[in-house]
């Protein structure tokens, strides 16, 4: 799971790296100087291409086998040629995963990035204890899943969780949260976006601190207001920031994993089974390794795929100033 | 070009990992062998009691080492399916009855010589042979009783559960123990595979056809028996939006006081020792006939182990010795798979709970778990999770038994 993060974002790096490997070096006509040159430039890969190597492309590769054989982990792999993506694509639990883990960005990545923006907006004044409160808000980005998943859990409890208590005094009867079919996503994206909230909050915050302040006074000084300036000057010029957050939070959407299986383990009645969970289960419960890595690869594809629109598609609306 | 470069170092990477994997290990040239042992039986309290045992089999055999590894029970399957795929299994390690056949048919488990056969329960040692070649040894059995509170059945003025209740009895019980409002249930049963192939036995069903490869509970005894075990939720049993089904839930409803009858495991002794009401058990009411769910967990050596015979060697003093015999006894862990009828007597003077007789009346009639070689989990798995949505209301029974009966028939290839 954590490979296909690495190699997506090894794939964004690509797209901006190749202006900084582009620069010439300062003598090209001097061949001894060219090849030290291009010596101390691997030099200073080779801490991040070593377990790059050996950890993501590795595995990658080892998963594009493996997902060619029938294997449950016991016997030695059979080769089934692609009968394991066949298998995939004509099974209807295949569309629910996806449509799960669909179910789950659509939900939490506005609610995280509306949020994140908000904090970050506030937090960008000359507020009082801000920098307590930034520390504060990034706590629960560096919590454990394990924890942070139980908490919820307790916070969501249907019959005596703090949530329904205090939906109770205003006389609203809390939903099943976690126990409900229908409420069991909602519950999981809910977790998420508050755990969330503080990376977003902090790209978002160097964000809005690069920008000009003189822009926003002119902006003031010709009578935007503050809803103007917002929507003409600051979200506009924080674009390269929300890109980012889009980008690395599609990615890490496609792939969750932690919160379900602490929260729900995928249920009730399959509703939360969001495409990774059923990685895990098909390779450590049901020993089906190969149509697991045959998924992973499917997942992989798909990160790929909307990861390579979103970056074509940056030009039309992030502005690098 | 240069992603396909990357993917050859990759390639070479992974290879130069999986071998220097298997280099290691080997000592064959001195007398002296360690073997390596990961379990997770002693695991929560019965550490010290499996390195009594240790100790004694290093005295008498000098010449080999044991390195014990203990593993908490929900990781183990994990663990050790990771351990085989990797090549890095220890010699000797624990496996459950319900998934011997699974790793027998992969060929993970060498073949034991066993020297002193007699020293066994033969039903037990029975049930890890496959075409008569003996695969693993029973290191204990366990059963599922029916835990009663005494001190709630004085106050309610009811009678104490014995072997010739039946389903209307605990049902009656149940229902004059439950006071919802105040907390106080009557029965819990947890809504899963395990209770439900017992249950269906207890009604005359049969879980798998004669052919064990399609099921065959979708059937008049079948409805009614899922309908007995979902049928508690909400009524005499807490419902899962208050908790039900959780780790360790019902167990502590029980230690609280709150809860009538307990249908879990003889392994639950130890930890109700010290509650501060009176406590007994009795074997598990059937309908239309009685049937007790029988635990047991064996021992296996791996087929690729370097020590085969040392391996055997720890695995049958494990599972047969004295020392076993007598740890397991005294401590009140898993009953051992011991012939010895007069160390099993002493067993019956050990205190509360007063009748354990219920723990022997419970073997004369044992409904084992059905197997399957390949789907064994996703059985398991879809079973609980259908009987769950008829639990929670969102399917009839009818219709959550049609429906595990067609997705276990795909996974187990009936």
């Amino acid at each position: 799971m954590t490979a296909l993060v690495g190699a997506a974002a090894a794939e964004i790096d690509g797209g901006s790296s190749s202006s900084a490997t582009g620069v010439a070096p300062r003598h090209p006509s001097a061949r001894g100087s060219r090849r030290r040159y291009a010596l101390t430039v691997l030099a200073f890969m080779l801490p991040s291409a070593i377990p790059l190597v050996l950890f993501v492309l590795g595995p990658m590769v080892a998963a594009a086998w493996i997902s060619l054989t029938e294997w449950n982990l016991l016997s030695p792999a059979k080769w089934v040629g692609l009968d394991n993506y066949a298998t995939l694509l004509t099974d209807p639990a295949t569309g629910d995963v996806f449509l799960h883990t669909v179910y789950y960005i659509v939900g939490y990545l506005p609610l995280v990035y509306v949020g994140g923006l908000a904090i970050a907006l506030a937090l960008n004044t000359a507020l009082r204890g801000r920098t307590l409160l930034r520390g504060i808000y990034f706590l629960p980005v560096i919590t454990s899943w394990i924890v942070v998943a139980l908490v919820w859990r307790w916070l969501l409890n249907p019959s005596n969780g703090v949530v329904n208590t205090v939906l109770g005094f205003f006389g609203i009867e809390g939903p099943g949260w976690w126990s409900d079919p229908a409420w069991a996503m909602p519950s999981i994206i809910l977790a998420s976006a508050w755990k969330d909230l503080g990376f977003v909050m902090v790209i978002l915050l160097a964000g809005l601190q690069a920008i000009d302040p003189g822009l926003v006074d002119a902006a003031r000084v010709d009578g935007a207001g503050w809803w103007r300036r917002l929507f003409s000057i600051t979200l506009p010029l924080l674009s390269p920031a929300t890109f980012f957050v889009v980008v690395i939070s599609l990615i890490n959407g496609f792939q969750v994993f932690d919160q379900v299986y602490a929260m729900t383990g995928g249920g009730p009645g399959g509703a939360t089974q969001v495409v990774v969970q059923q990685i895990y289960d098909l390779t450590f419960r049901y020993g089906k390794a190969g149509e697991a890595s045959a998924l992973s690869w499917l997942l992989f594809i798909v990160i790929l795929a909307v990861t390579v629109v979103q970056i074509r598609g940056q030009r039309k609306w992030v502005n690098y100033g | 070009m240069r992603t396909t470069a990357l993917a050859t170092v990759g390639l070479a990477a992974a290879v130069a990992l999986t071998l220097s994997g298997c280099a290691a290990g080997g000592d064959q040239e001195s007398g002296d062998v360690t073997i390596t042992y990961t379990n997770f039986i002693s695991n929560d309290g019965n550490e010290e009691n499996l390195e009594k045992i240790v100790a004694a089999f290093e005295e008498e055999n000098p010449d080999i080492t044991v390195e014990v590894t203990t593993l908490p029970y929900a990781d183990y399957g994990t663990a050790l399916q990771t351990d085989l795929a990797a090549g890095t299994v220890a010699d000797v390690f624990d496996i459950e009855y319900s998934n011997y056949a699974q790793y027998q048919a992969n060929g993970v488990l060498a073949e034991l010589p066993v020297e002193a056969p007699d020293a066994y329960r033969q039903s037990v040692l029975d049930a890890y042979q496959t075409d008569g070649v003996q695969y693993a040894l029973p290191s204990s059995f366990s059963t599922v009783v029916l835990f009663y509170n005494r001190d709630l059945f004085d106050a309610a003025g009811l009678e104490y559960p014995t072997s010739d209740w039946t389903w209307a009895e605990e049902q009656a019980a149940a229902e004059k123990l439950t006071d919802a409002a105040a907390g106080a249930w009557g029965d819990h049963q947890p809504v899963s595979f395990y209770e439900f192939y017992k249950v269906l036995a207890q009604n005359g069903g049969e879980f798998l056809d004669k052919s064990g490869t399609k099921t065959a509970f979708n059937s008049p005894e079948g409805i009614e028996a899922a309908e007995w075990l979902v049928g508690k939720s909400g009524t005499v049993m807490p419902t899962i939006e208050a908790g039900q089904g959780t780790p360790d839930f019902d167990t502590t409803l029980f230690t609280d006081g709150k809860l009538g009858m307990l249908h879990t495991g003889i392994w639950m002794f130890g930890a109700f020792a010290d509650v501060p009401f009176g406590w007994d058990i009795a074997v598990e009411p059937g309908n239309t006939e009685q049937a007790s769910a029988l635990f047991s967990n064996a021992v296996g050596v791996s087929a690729e182990s370097d020590h085969v015979e040392a391996a055997a060697k720890f695995a049958e003093f494990l599972t047969s010795s004295e020392v076993m015999v007598e740890a397991r006894l005294e401590s009140g862990w898993e009953l051992p798979a011991t012939s010895d009828e007069a160390a099993l007597a002493s067993y019956l003077e050990l205190g509360t709970p007063e009748n354990r007789q219920a723990v022997f009346d419970s073997l004369e009639q044992v409904a084992l778990p059905p197997v399957v070689a390949e789907g064994q989990q996703e059985m398991q798995d879809i079973m609980t999770e259908e009987l769950v949505e008829a639990q929670s209301g969102r399917k009839s029974v009818e219709e959550a038994l049609s429906s595990a009966e067609e997705r276990i028939n795909a996974a187990i290839g009936g």
